[in-house]
């Protein structure tokens, strides 16, 4: 470890941006961390404060900043909300490389990202074994929603209702595709595919490819994709993300194609905004390539919507229509500004009536590594967001994000809730079956 | 530092969980929305019933450890701003429960550390109504909104915070419950004990619950915006509009630099060459409702107005606030350092004030927005600077003197709604003289001998 005083010289990169917060607090009534713990370092003023203090010099060691610096959901709720325009999460996660670069990572995140998750090819075939062995482990805990939970005491798991890995990735089913634009809209896309699509909800990359060939789409899908580094960047470890920034951006550019589209939201935003933001520069104009393919990112929704005419049905007139409900996925919203074209996506299936919950874009609670390393936490901020799903009464939750899906899998099962948890994708693409 | 041993009996009072010794978190109790250097505390304790808040005071005054209490910590005085060294912070953000709201006899009694808004939506769901909206109302607590005397939009025609105190219980420095004021409309036993504690700004007692007025939700609203070419056409209508006897619930003056940077910032359709706008809502039954807001629209007409829009609906209305909301964020856009003052004057003298303001800004080479309640003359003079920056800086600190000053030659006070904390407590002689300071020291070293509760806060040390 080098001395405080480089730390110090190192986060005077931050400081124009640390200097715009005044302090007025009003992230406290967004924050849905701070909901639960009301502690002034889990908020994002707590923070952007220990943050300006370790700048000033007035710590001698910075890992109580940094251990606060990371419990922390980066759901942008605060960004949102704030009345002086702070970069809340762009500070942060530079603030996590800063510290992570000064610091060094932990060893177990330095074996899950490092060991595994920068290598795509061993990721996958260490997964397949996962599946393999999961059953051993687990068993089906809801019919209904698809989850699992624990056949016997075993610590990873604790008490979780999770969505238990596919027997059969995507990448097994269709490992590439590269179709022309049909007749009708000429368009092309590059189609992201992103882990947890690949390895747990399959059906949906199924669901995704359907309504895209529907639509005349062609569609370009690289084999052998990585992470796009959302875990690594939030953990600060910039070699594996600029590692999977750059093994994403050489498959992507074997081929030209109008939009890249992804059906996560935490996927989009990282692609959209994370990736220019925080990639290094490296001799192969890395930071040129990104910054096109960040410019030509969309959201699945958004896509459906403004580029392929995709509008809500009529529902029928009897009351055999499913009520849905939808979760906006802070990576959606927040940080993207898109809520209205899933819905519409969701409605463009007249088989289903859209019922709001309240507080839609309250964040569900899993925040990635936040879940893992605050599972309680992370549980309790679910429960509102289960309370207020169940409040519907609708049978069925969409939302538009892989991750938000297994948490809220995981509260709603807990609850012994019969609410099927679905993306809008699936929900249309089972319209233009029927 | 604290002993060791106090430490241990604090963790026995409020749970070892509520006590925080780590820098780390210290840290994050230093500060308040104040444009004020940081004060590390020693410890902070946050009690979770009131019967530890009533042990952790009789400690920290047995053991002559400065105290200070703090809610949300949003306050713009650096009234929560903890004593150096051996200062303690003391948390009231988890006594947050709503105890009762009594729709018969219209008033609620709160825990210290309910958020304002909370109240506010709670009792309206039920058709009453919680007037006081200080701007940090989604966040602040009703404890820190009395212990400030905090305002808001509505002071005009509904008052402030004091104005629905009906009665507070509070710790005495010994730990002791007082109680004072009562479920009643009318109560008139023994002193005012509550009108000693309403911005007292934690220096007095220590609240445990406060009883606070409800009235019945307004049946109806209207909401208007009046462009004007000249500055003093409209805070001439300010001025007309309270000699005519009208009030209404609202009056909001924003002046040309706030307009530019509001629709900078929000695109709202802001007429950006207008010297001045009101934004003016009255509320109540509609048949007054509309009658009145019928006389201020020609009277705005009258007095020069270029154009007067009255909002057609609900979706109109919310577009008009929707802009004043967001003033404060876009000036805070604008520069590092945002300085929100509130030296409020009588309303009549409105047009001095804001005239006052354009002056300071010229003098000091200073940028000042000015927005605010010109209703009720509370204007909220915004210095937009970069306190890293010393020399304009030191401009600022004589700007804000000399905003002071005339606000006090215009027979008005330093703070509105804002509270007196630390910053301002330095000027405080100017507006009330030796012998009102005199006089407080004396009741402060009365009810806190060892001078452990909030020190340094309104009067000074």
């Amino acid at each position: 470890m080098s001395d405080i005083k480089t730390l110090t010289e190192l986060m005077k990169e931050l400081e124009e941006q640390l200097v715009v917060c005044m302090r007025c607090g009003m992230c406290q009534s967004v924050c849905p961390l701070f909901a639960e713990t009301g502690r002034e370092s889990d908020v994002a003023r707590g923070k952007l404060a220990l943050l300006d203090g370790l700048m000033q010099e007035m710590f001698k060691e910075p890992k109580g900043v940094y251990e606060r610096l990371n419990k922390c959901l980066l759901c942008g709720s605060c960004a949102d909300n704030c009345p002086s325009g702070v970069n809340v999460l762009e500070i942060f996660i530079r603030a996590r490389a800063i510290l992570t670069g000064y610091m060094g990572l932990p060893a177990v995140k330095k074996a899950i990202l490092r060991g595994m998750l920068a290598r795509p090819e061993l990721f996958d075939r260490l997964v397949e074994w996962g599946t393999k062995f999961q059953k051993f482990f687990t068993k089906p805990v809801n019919d209904l929603i698809g989850t699992s939970c624990a056949r016997f005491a075993f610590p990873l798991i604790g008490d979780r209702h999770f969505m238990p890995l596919t027997p059969v990735p995507f990448h097994q089913i269709t490992p590439y595709l590269n179709t022309a634009p049909g007749g009708r809209s000429g368009l092309k896309v590059g189609f992201y595919v992103g882990c947890l699509m690949d390895k747990i909800f399959p059906n949906i990359a199924r669901a995704i490819v359907d309504v895209l060939d529907y639509h005349g789409v062609g569609i370009f899908m690289p084999e052998d994709q990585g992470c796009c580094g959302i875990p690594a960047v939030s953990s600060g470890d910039m070699k594996t993300f600029n590692q999977l920034v750059r093994h994403n951006v050489e498959k992507f550019e074997k081929e030209s194609f109008d939009y890249l589209i992804t059906a996560c939201a935490t996927c989009t935003s990282t692609i959209k905004k994370i990736w220019p933001m925080m990639v290094q520069d490296d001799s192969r104009n890395i930071r040129v390539k990104v910054k096109a393919i960040a410019e030509k990112t969309l959201d699945i929704n958004q896509f459906l919507v403004s580029k392929t005419g995709v509008e809500e049905g009529t529902p029928g007139k009897d009351d055999r229509a499913v009520r849905v409900t939808y979760h906006d996925p802070c990576h959606l919203k927040k940080s993207l500004g898109i809520s209205d074209e899933p819905r519409t996506v969701v409605q463009a299936n007249p088989g289903y009536r859209l019922a709001e919950m309240p507080e839609p874009d309250r964040c569900c609670g899993l925040g990635g590594s936040f879940n893992i390393q605050y599972y309680d936490i992370s549980t309790e901020i679910g429960k509102r967001k289960r309370d207020n799903i169940a409040s519907t009464g609708c049978s069925v939750v969409a939302t538009g994000c892989p991750a938000c899906m297994i948490q809220l899998s995981d509260v709603l099962s807990k609850a012994g809730d019969r609410v099927m948890v679905k993306h809008p994708v699936e929900i249309y693409a089972d319209g233009l079956k029927s | 530092m604290i002993r060791k041993s106090l430490l241990k009996e604090f963790r026995e009072k409020v749970g070892s969980e509520n006590v925080f010794t780590d820098k780390a978190d210290l840290f994050t109790y230093a500060y308040d929305a104040a444009v004020l250097d940081p004060v590390l505390p020693a410890a902070a304790l946050r009690p979770v019933t009131s019967e530890a808040l009533s042990h952790v005071v009789r400690l920290c005054n047995e053991n002559r450890i400065p105290l200070t209490v703090r809610g949300a910590g949003t306050n713009l005085s650096g009234g929560t701003i903890p004593f150096p060294d051996d200062g303690v912070v003391v948390l009231t953000n988890t006594l947050n429960r709503i105890l009762e709201i009594n729709e018969a006899d219209m008033y609620a009694v709160v825990q210290p550390g309910v958020v304002t808004a909370k109240l506010a939506a709670a009792v309206e769901a039920k058709g009453l109504f919680y007037p006081p909206d200080p701007g940090s109302q989604d966040v602040s607590t009703l404890a820190g909104n009395v212990a400030e005397n905090a305002g808001g939009l509505r002071g005009l025609k509904y008052g402030i915070t004091r104005d629905y105190v009906m009665g507070i219980q509070f710790f005495d420095v010994n730990g002791e419950l007082v109680k004072t004021g009562s479920r009643t409309v009318k109560c008139a036993t023994g002193y005012n004990l509550g009108g000693l504690m309403i911005g007292s700004e934690g220096t007095l007692g220590i609240f445990n619950e406060i009883i606070l007025k409800l009235i019945p939700f307004p049946a109806s609203q209207k909401a208007m915006v009046a462009v004007f070419d000249k500055l003093d056409k409209a805070s001439e209508t300010v001025a007309g509009i309270i000699a005519s006897r009208i009030v209404p619930a609202t009056l909001e003056f924003m002046d040309n630099f706030t307009i530019r940077a509001v629709e900078d910032f929000s695109h709202v359709g802001l007429p950006t060459d207008a010297a001045a706008l009101l934004l003016i809502e009255f509320d109540g039954h509609p048949a007054p409702v509309v009658e009145d807001a019928e006389k201020v629209e020609s009277l705005c007409r009258k007095n020069g107005a270029t154009s007067v829009r009255v909002a057609k609906d609900a979706s109109e209305r919310d577009s008009v606030w929707a802009a004043r909301r967001s003033a404060l964020s876009a000036l805070a856009n604008l520069k590092p350092t945002l300085v929100l003052e509130d030296a409020t004057v009588p309303r009549s003298k409105i047009p001095d004030m804001v005239r006052a303001m354009q002056n300071i800004a010229e003098e000091y080479n200073i940028s000042i927005g000015t927005f605010g309640h010109a209703g009720d003359g509370n204007l909220h003079p915004t210095i937009l600077t970069d306190r890293r920056d010393k020399t304009e800086w030191e401009r600022v600190e004589s700007a804000i003197a000399a905003i002071f000053d005339r606000a006090l030659e215009l027979g008005g006070t330093l703070s509105g709604e804002h509270g007196t904390g630390i910053a301002k407590s330095a000027f405080l002689e100017k507006e009330t003289g030796m012998a009102a300071i005199n006089y407080s020291k004396r009741v402060k070293g009365a009810l806190d001998p060892n001078n452990i509760l909030n020190p340094g806060k309104v009067i000074g040390d």
